[in-house]
C-alpha cells in the first residue's frame, strides 16, 4: 500500500518535474511546479512529516507560487524563442548532468542497502507541538534570525519593485 | 504491508534535483530558471525529511521549515528584481541581460 502510494506520487512528481522544464510558456511551468509540490506533499505525509506537509501546500503551493503566478501575467510573458544556449551548454550540458544523476544514485544506493524501510506511522515526531518546541527551544536564535531576513526581504523587494530607474 | 526502502525517496530526490539543474542551464526565460531554482530546493527539502525520517529525529524538518522561509524571502526579493529588469530592459531573455559580461 505504502509502495503503491509512494510510485504514485512520485511517477507524478517525475513527469511535473520533467513539464517544468520542457514547457515553452512560463505558467505551464508554473502549474507542473505546484503539481511537483503537492506530490511532494503527500510524500513528506508518508515520511511522517505532517506540519511540514501543511507548511509545504500553504507556503509553496499557495504563496509562492501565487507570486510566481501574479508576476507572470504583470509581465505578459510570452513563449520563448527558439535561440540556443551558449556552445558549452549544449554540449558538455546533458553528458555532465547524466553523470551527476548516475554518480548520487550509485552512492545513494552504496550508502543505504539495506537502511530502514519506511511504513506510514513508522515516526510520529514531525507534529506541530515537537517542531514548535525544537523551534524555540534548540533553534530559537536561527527562528529569531529568520524573522529579521523577512524584514530585510520586505523592505527589500519594497525598494527593489517601486524604484524608477533611467 | 508493503515498505518503501529510503534510498528510493533519495534517488527520487536526486532524480528532481538534476531536473532542476537541467532547466537551470538549458532555459532562457528568466522567470523559468527562478521556478528551476525552486524545484531544486524542494528536491533538498526531500532528502531533510527523509534523512530525519531515517534518523527518528525532528532536526531535518526543521532545516526544512528554514529552506521555505529562505525560498519566500528569496522568491519575494527575486521577483521584485525581475520586475526591476524588465521595466529597464523591456525583456525577461537571460541572454540579453548581460551587461556585467562586457
Amino acid at each position: 500500500m505504502d509502495l503503491i502510494l509512494f510510485g504514485i506520487f512520485a511517477v507524478v512528481a517525475v513527469l511535473c518535474a520533467i513539464n517544468v522544464v520542457v514547457q515553452t510558456h512560463p505558467i505551464s511551468s508554473a502549474i507542473s511546479l505546484v503539481g511537483v509540490m503537492g506530490s511532494l506533499a503527500v510524500l513528506y505525509l508518508l515520511l511522517g512529516a505532517e506540519f511540514i506537509a501543511a507548511a509545504q501546500v500553504i507556503v509553496y503551493a499557495g504563496a509562492i507560487m501565487v507570486l510566481f503566478v501574479f508576476v507572470i501575467m504583470l509581465l505578459n510573458a510570452g513563449t520563448e524563442g527558439k535561440k540556443g544556449r551558449s556552445l558549452m551548454v549544449q554540449l558538455l550540458g546533458a553528458p555532465l548532468l547524466v553523470a551527476f544523476l548516475g554518480l548520487t544514485c550509485y552512492f545513494v544506493q552504496r550508502l543505504f542497502p539495506q537502511a530502514d524501510e519506511v511504513h506510514f506511522g513508522g515516526f510520529t515526531g514531525g507534529t506541530a507541538k515537537a517542531i514548535g518546541e525544537a523551534l524555540f527551544t534548540t533553534y530559537l536564535l536561527p527562528f529569531e534570525v529568520t524573522s529579521v531576513l523577512i524584514l530585510i526581504a520586505i523592505i527589500g523587494a519594497i525598494v527593489l519593485a517601486r524604484k524608477e530607474m533611467d | 504491508m508493503s515498505t518503501v526502502p529510503i534510498s528510493y525517496f533519495l534517488t527520487l530526490s536526486a532524480v528532481l534535483f538534476a531536473l532542476g539543474v537541467a532547466g537551470f542551464l538549458f532555459r532562457r526565460n528568466v522567470i523559468t530558471v527562478f521556478m528551476s531554482i525552486e524545484l531544486m530546493l524542494n528536491a533538498v527539502n526531500l532528502s531533510f525529511v527523509t534523512f530525519s525520517y531515517q534518523l527518528k529525529k525532528v532536526d531535518g524538518h526543521l532545516f526544512t521549515f528554514f529552506v521555505m522561509v529562505v525560498a519566500a524571502a528569496e522568491a519575494a526579493v527575486g521577483l521584485a528584481i525581475i520586475l526591476t529588469i524588465f521595466k529597464n530592459r523591456k525583456t525577461l531573455n537571460i541572454d540579453e541581460v548581460d551587461s556585467m559580461k562586457d
